[in-house]
């Protein structure tokens, strides 16, 4: 039913994850989890600089009905966050690949990508 | 087992997104919960509500059931269709549930009670009611549809039989009018004007449909929730229940005190507390900071915690968060709320927090 574009990687915890730039990663939550959440009214995101753990807690989504964590699917130290999320978050319901992206990270070890789920491992995981 | 009304096949060719509420299949968005709400307060929109249960009373002395029965005065009630608000209480005081009651005539009321407490209250009821040979009616039958917003009326009533048009046009507020099976009442949850229509179910889904081809936009317990939150009523279950005194949860205005020599369940209870210094608050919070309150947050004072949010969520009309808490007699007129372990600023504000398309409260202050 919803949108799983097969140039991203996913994990089970509904995030994905961009193809490397320059060492950096974009991050966001998929269509799925969107349209689970329902209609997003904040977002609360990580700090530029901040150091993210593989699999911690670093941002929080919340919708009409409730907070959701968002996980960080990598390692590494946040390089931008999407600001526009401040004053839209209904950006993420919106375009949930595009500008409803939530940061961007500078890996810290490139092989954790490996790790994480290919569209229709994700689509499996999901039922999505 | 779930239960469905009898518009389950039509939330669900409508794309309604059904969960399981109070043991009922119902839809909780039919895509957007923020469109409904919005359209609730700038247009109109609908609410399948045939979940909630209707009672009707029946006997020669159903007034004098009414006035032991409930907290709130049905001596009030003088007009045929004039409906009130009530808390039904345990002897205790504690609140077995919030209701509607309809005056038809002195040996004919109805009672509309939540989906939730339905089966408790009947029982309740019925060992009442033991004493006052009243019949006591369950009305499954009946299906129950709350049409909510500006246009709401006007969408309506043309659907309506001219007999039972002509009676619903004339309605003033928390009035109701009947002809045959049908009984529309001014009345509802959402603090916009409209209708709450009682009809018989095999009629419910061509009455639906009509609507929908009006224009009227289907709503869920979603937008419902968020509306009667803005509007600054309570929601059994949430903000009061069995526990819990009327007295602490802002509904001492349901309270028919007068006269002393009504007797009605919980009274002495009540009295006993009824000037006390040590009962709670129930306030209105504007959040001051980011977030969005929730049920169940713990509200500060001083670092020292001084109460509860009963019901909490994200205001579409306001664009802000806000709250009904439960708290601290001597309370301030601001504090903060644990958020995810942060201390977020949040200020005392009066309810209603929005009604009639419009803010009620004053949303200065820096929202950072």
């Amino acid at each position: 039913m919803s949108e799983v574009p097969n140039e991203l990687k996913y994990c089970s915890s509904h995030e994905w994850v961009s193809s490397v730039d320059d060492g950096v990663v974009t991050i966001g939550i998929t269509d799925h989890a969107q349209d689970q959440l329902g209609d997003l009214v904040f977002v609360e995101l990580p700090e530029v600089g901040q150091a993210l753990e593989l699999k911690g807690e670093c941002a929080v989504v919340e919708s009409v009905k409730a907070a959701s964590d968002v996980y960080s699917p990598v390692s590494g130290e946040v390089a931008e966050i999407n600001e526009a999320l401040m004053d839209s978050p209904e950006l993420v319901n919106d375009d949930p690949y595009g500008d409803g992206w939530l940061f961007k990270i500078r890996l810290a070890n490139e092989a954790e990508l490996d790790n994480l789920l290919d569209a229709d491992g994700y689509r499996a995981a999901a039922d999505a | 087992m779930t239960m469905k009304t009898v518009l389950n096949d039509q939330h669900r060719a409508l794309g309604g997104r059904m969960v399981s509420f109070a043991g009922w299949d119902m839809p909780v968005h039919y895509g957007s919960q923020m469109e409904e709400h919005h359209a609730v307060r700038q247009t109109a929109g609908m609410f399948d509500v045939s979940h909630m249960l209707v009672i009707d009373l029946a006997g020669e002395r159903t007034r004098s059931f009414l006035q032991y029965l409930l907290a709130n005065d049905v001596a009030r009630l003088k007009a045929s269709g004039k409906a009130l608000y009530s808390c039904m209480l345990n002897e205790q005081g504690g609140v077995i549930d919030d209701l509607i009651v309809y005056y038809f005539q002195d040996d004919a009321f109805r009672m509309v009670v939540n989906a939730g407490c339905a089966d408790k209250d009947l029982a309740w009821i019925q060992q009442q009611a033991a004493s006052f040979d009243v019949t006591i009616t369950p009305r499954r039958d009946l299906a129950m549809i709350a049409v909510q917003g500006p246009q709401a009326r006007d969408k309506t009533l043309p659907l309506f039989s001219s007999e039972l048009a002509e009676a619903a046009a004339e309605l003033s507020v928390f009035h109701a009018a009947t002809v045959d099976d049908w009984c529309v009442a001014r009345t509802g949850y959402t603090g916009e004007d409209g209708f709450e229509i009682m009809l018989p179910e095999a009629e419910a889904p061509v009455l639906w449909q009509a609507l929908t081809d009006a224009g009227v936009a289907p709503c869920g317990l979603g937008a419902r929730d968020t509306l009667r939150l803005e509007a600054g009523m309570n929601l059994y279950g949430s903000d009061m229940d069995e526990e819990c005194s009327p007295l602490e949860a802002g509904l001492n205005w349901t309270l028919a005190w007068e006269p002393e020599t009504r007797n009605f369940i919980g009274r002495k209870a009540l009295e006993a507390k009824r000037n006390a210094t040590d009962n709670k608050r129930f306030i209105g919070l504007l959040l001051e900071g980011r977030g969005v309150l929730r049920n169940h947050q713990k509200l500060f004072s001083d670092g020292v915690e001084i109460g509860e949010i009963t019901s909490g969520g994200f205001a579409p009309t306001l664009q802000r968060s806000i709250a009904l808490a439960r708290v601290e007699p001597n309370m301030g007129e601001s504090c903060t709320v644990e958020i995810r372990g942060k201390q977020v600023p949040a200020k005392v504000v009066q309810p209603p927090f929005a009604r009639k398309g419009k803010a009620c409260i004053n949303l200065e202050g820096d929202k950072s």
